[in-house]
């Protein structure tokens, strides 16, 4: 699960090589950019409309406001009732679907590539006729305290993991979940909504991408027809500047809950992409839970039978600098001071050894291959695309398969010995109580 | 292993909501679709070989099904075809544990087994240019597999902890004890994986036995999709595959009685657990995938819960009560009749309405017919979103090895959107009719008994 999720998201990176000259770029007058990637392998074409609002930019009270307006989306427009969307586009034989992150808000459908002109249509409407009817954002805040209850509040590693996040960051907004706090989610009325959405949802806060089976002049001027009388608004709001101050000391958090097993993760501040340590670090991840020849599955799940399973997460593409986590579930009869030893021991190898030459081309390999496998889906190629374009460029994939290339053993342990220290780090720990 | 995802979607499509895809849209190609080629041939040791070549991509995907699943394993050994095919990849005459991740991981390659309700598989995913390499690995672990002892031992400590593991997420628990209710001590009653007491029952020689009984060539089917041409895969399957020996007269597969005559009775199961959201099961058996209802099953079912944002469930119980997340319902049609099932989770206090909601809805579908609109837009999703499920090489080479597995027929891609356009209203209402029940049904309910206000259901059982 791990190895999948590194090798995507670093993957992409490489996609430039293969494709560039098959990817269109225009802007509107009103602000609004469009990339299109021809790939004629499939009658298919996914469409998407990606939004440059996340959880970085709500406020303290009404966290999760993003969210909360992604799932209004798609409750009904002046034109098109509460979920007509959803129903016109799977009428269509089509799937549709959204998500929130810290930095970005993504809406997507894939069809039959002859009817992606529905999208359009339809993602055009709800950019600036969106309803907000008080009753459905009644019912609609219910749903997704549901949703936080059933990811969060019930699910003790997720519930330790968002601990270990609020703790890390004591200034800066990634400290809020994405969903956002219970009370919060409560609390946010339709007028708030209405404000983020006239703030963010803006043609020059947007960014459409459709890839897959088109023709990309026909495409275009479908797309300048419905997108390009939408007035630019402007969005409304400065970007925030807050910086995490630097942490100077070990935090220690304890989670105790129902739960069978312990479980542990830590946390270090680390820079994101494009900073020159970022690739060591992608690297360093992939070398630690790449598979079951990495480090961490190697050593402590399979020699030392300490741990069920363990992983290292480390997500470049953050908007400001994110975390670099490592993660284990006790094996059964093991104990959490045993797990926290254990893990510390084979960071503290990496930092004192670099690792062989194998073992970081190993990571190349996996990244490179992972990439080309991506390409077999018209969604994750647009959506490895959209990474990029939003932190700027979707050029700086390039960038980013180039760093990677670079990367030697004493990068990756000069890294290590740089990020991974006890003052950086915040410990959770989930402590299984019986009810 | 946990994930930590900074996403969060608009509505969840959990792993079971997966299946259900797969299980009732698994091997549909519609009309418009550009028809989808394949070559299929018998080698001399009876192994069936499928084949597409996709150009577009320097990729080739590999997957081979064998009959090999908890359909030929004892009830005191559960688990066993699991920890089979778990085993290949942790050694064989030629490597070790270590050396095959090692090699394969190195290639930036993937190369796993699983094991299913019906069949386990084994994929390769690999580069064009590693193929020989990695095609080489796939034959060593399936031709040659050494089973050390001690790589069993750790397996099945690794499988037992991840069982205890599961107990903290209350859909898993739900849906052990539904099944358990459903089929009692058949095949479809248990895990896959078994559990710990049936997984310390098994010995080193049931797995050789298991493996050498099942693991044939005449018992399986390959399915290759993608960079290579059919002289290209024949070379392969020459040099690689044509050592593996047709059954001997020895062997023996032997098949567990199946679900065919599974009876429905009420039964309602309370499990009590410290969460906020009651995880709720409601259901009982329903239909083979061989059963001609299949295709009205799977209009009248998207239509009640399998539809998403269109299914009657959703409708009510997320956007009109505003009551969970995620409600859907699904037939597991496998080879023998699996189950029907309604899966919600709302929170602790409204698990009574939405329980009487359910009841309510399946008792309409059985009732009242469909209306011509519902009817229309069930059919067009089905047939529409099948190309879909072809669009990418590894999609082509597991739907092709399962449409061989269920016997649909070399054409079946092409007539599926006729099989789907020839439903009508009545076949709706009477497939509702005769897969459906308001009355007897197994609902199991997780959640924090304290709040729960249950107090209508009788339970059959109580489980702390």
């Amino acid at each position: 699960m791990r190895f999948f999720k590194n090798v995507l998201i670093i993957a992409f990176l490489f996609i430039p090589l293969a494709s560039d000259a098959s990817v269109k770029e225009y802007t509107l007058n009103n602000g609004l950019k469009a990339l299109i990637i021809e790939d004629h392998k499939a009658p298919l074409a996914t469409f998407q409309i990606w939004y440059k609002v996340g959880s970085r930019d709500e406020s303290a009270g009404k966290t999760g406001i993003s969210h909360l307006l992604e799932h209004m989306m798609f409750k009904g427009t002046r034109k098109y009732s509460s979920k007509e969307f959803s129903g016109i586009i799977k009428r269509n034989g089509g799937s549709d679907n959204a998500f929130t992150t810290k930095d970005y808000t993504m809406y997507f459908q894939t069809l039959s590539s002859d009817r992606i002109g529905i999208s359009i249509e339809l993602e055009a409407d709800r950019m600036t006729n969106l309803l907000l009817d008080p009753k459905e954002v009644a019912s609609e805040k219910n749903v997704v305290m549901e949703e936080r209850r059933m990811r969060y509040d019930d699910d003790p590693q997720n519930l330790l993991y968002e601990e270990v996040i609020a703790s890390a960051f004591k200034a800066h907004p990634y400290q809020w979940p994405v969903i956002g706090w219970m009370s919060d989610i409560e609390s946010i009325e339709r007028e708030d909504l209405l404000k983020h959405y006239k703030t963010y949802y803006s043609p020059d806060n947007a960014l459409i991408i459709i890839s897959g089976d088109v023709n990309p002049d026909e495409i275009i001027a479908d797309i300048r027809k419905h997108f390009e009388g939408i007035p630019n608004i402007k969005k409304n709001a400065a970007d925030r500047k807050t910086s995490e101050p630097e942490q100077k000391g070990e935090r220690r958090i304890y989670l105790k809950k129902e739960a069978e097993l312990p479980y542990i993760l830590f946390a270090y501040h680390t820079p994101s992409f494009p900073h020159h340590d970022s690739f060591a670090l992608e690297v360093l991840s992939a070398i630690l839970s790449g598979g079951k020849s990495s480090i961490l599955y190697r050593n402590i799940v399979r020699e030392k039978q300490i741990a069920l399973n363990a992983f290292a997460d480390y997500n470049a593409l953050t908007g400001d600098p994110f975390l670099f986590v490592l993660g284990a579930t006790a094996a059964p009869q093991k104990e959490s001071g045993d797990l926290e030893k254990a893990l510390y021991e084979e960071i503290e190898k990496i930092k004192e050894a670099a690792p062989s030459e194998k073992e970081v081309q190993k990571a190349k390999n996996q990244i490179e291959a992972s990439f080309v496998f991506a390409q077999d889906s018209g969604y994750s190629r647009a959506l490895y695309t959209g990474m990029f374009a939003m932190l700027g460029d979707r050029r700086l994939m390039d960038r980013y398969l180039e760093g990677i290339k670079k990367v030697s053993p004493e990068d990756v342990q000069a890294a290590a010995k740089k990020y991974l220290s006890s003052d950086n780090k915040t410990v959770g720990i989930l402590v299984p109580v019986k009810k | 292993m946990k994930k930590h995802k900074t996403e969060i979607r608009n509505y969840s499509i959990t792993p079971i909501f997966l299946f259900l895809l797969t299980a009732l849209c698994l091997l549909f190609i519609s009309n418009n679709a550009s028809a989808l080629e394949f070559k299929k041939q018998v080698l001399p040791n009876g192994l069936r070989v499928l084949h597409a070549e996709r150009h577009g991509l320097p990729v080739v995907m590999v997957t081979i099904l064998i009959k090999a699943s908890p359909l030929n394993e004892p009830e005191d050994k559960a688990g066993l075809a699991y920890l089979t095919s778990n085993m290949l990849i942790e050694g064989t005459s030629k490597r070790k544990a270590a050396e095959i991740s090692e090699e394969i991981e190195f290639i930036g390659a993937s190369l796993g087994a699983s094991t299913a309700s019906d069949y386990t598989t084994i994929s390769l995913s690999v580069l064009k240019k590693d193929l020989e390499n990695g095609f080489e690995l796939f034959s060593d672990m399936l031709l040659n597999p050494s089973f050390p002892a001690d790589e069993i031992k750790r397996k099945k400590d690794m499988i037992k902890g991840s069982l205890r593991q599961s107990e903290d997420d209350p859909s898993f628990v739900a849906r052990r004890a539904f099944i358990k209710e459903v089929f009692g001590s058949r095949p479809y009653g248990r895990l896959v994986n078994g559990s710990a007491g049936s997984i310390d029952n098994i010995e080193r020689n049931d797995i050789v036995n298991f493996y050498r009984n099942h693991y044939l060539p005449g018992n399986a089917i390959l399915s290759v999709v993608g960079d290579l041409t059919s002289a290209e895969l024949d070379a392969l399957t020459s040099k690689y595959l044509s050592a593996w020996k047709m059954e001997t007269e020895n062997s023996k597969r032997k098949i567990e009685r199946g679900t065919e005559k599974v009876d429905k009775a009420k039964k309602i199961v309370i499990i009590d657990k410290d969460v906020t959201q009651a995880t709720i099961i409601f259901g009982h058996a329903g239909l083979s995938r061989s059963n001609p209802d299949f295709y009205a099953a799977s209009v009248m079912n998207y239509i009640l819960g399998g539809g998403g944002f269109a299914s009657r469930l959703m409708k009510s119980v997320r956007d009109e009560m505003g009551l969970t997340y995620s409600i859907y319902s699904f037939f597991s049609a496998n080879k023998e009749p699996g189950q029907f099932e309604v899966s919600v989770q709302t929170k602790n206090e409204s698990a009574a309405v939405v329980i009487k909601e359910i009841e309510r809805q399946v008792k309409k579908i059985r009732t009242e017919p469909v209306s011509d609109q519902e009817l229309q837009d069930a059919k067009a999703y089905l047939t529409g979103s099948f190309p879909r499920r072809f669009e990418t090489s590894r999609g082509i080479a597991d739907s092709l090895a399962a449409q061989q597995f269920y016997d649909l027929g070399d054409d079946y891609i092409e007539k599926y959107a006729s099989y789907i356009k020839a439903v009508t209203k009545e076949d709706v209402l009477r497939v509702a009719q005769k897969y459906l029940s308001a009355e007897n049904y197994v609902l199991v309910t997780v959640g924090n008994k304290k709040k729960l206000n249950l107090s209508d259901l009788q339970p059959s059982e109580n489980i702390h």
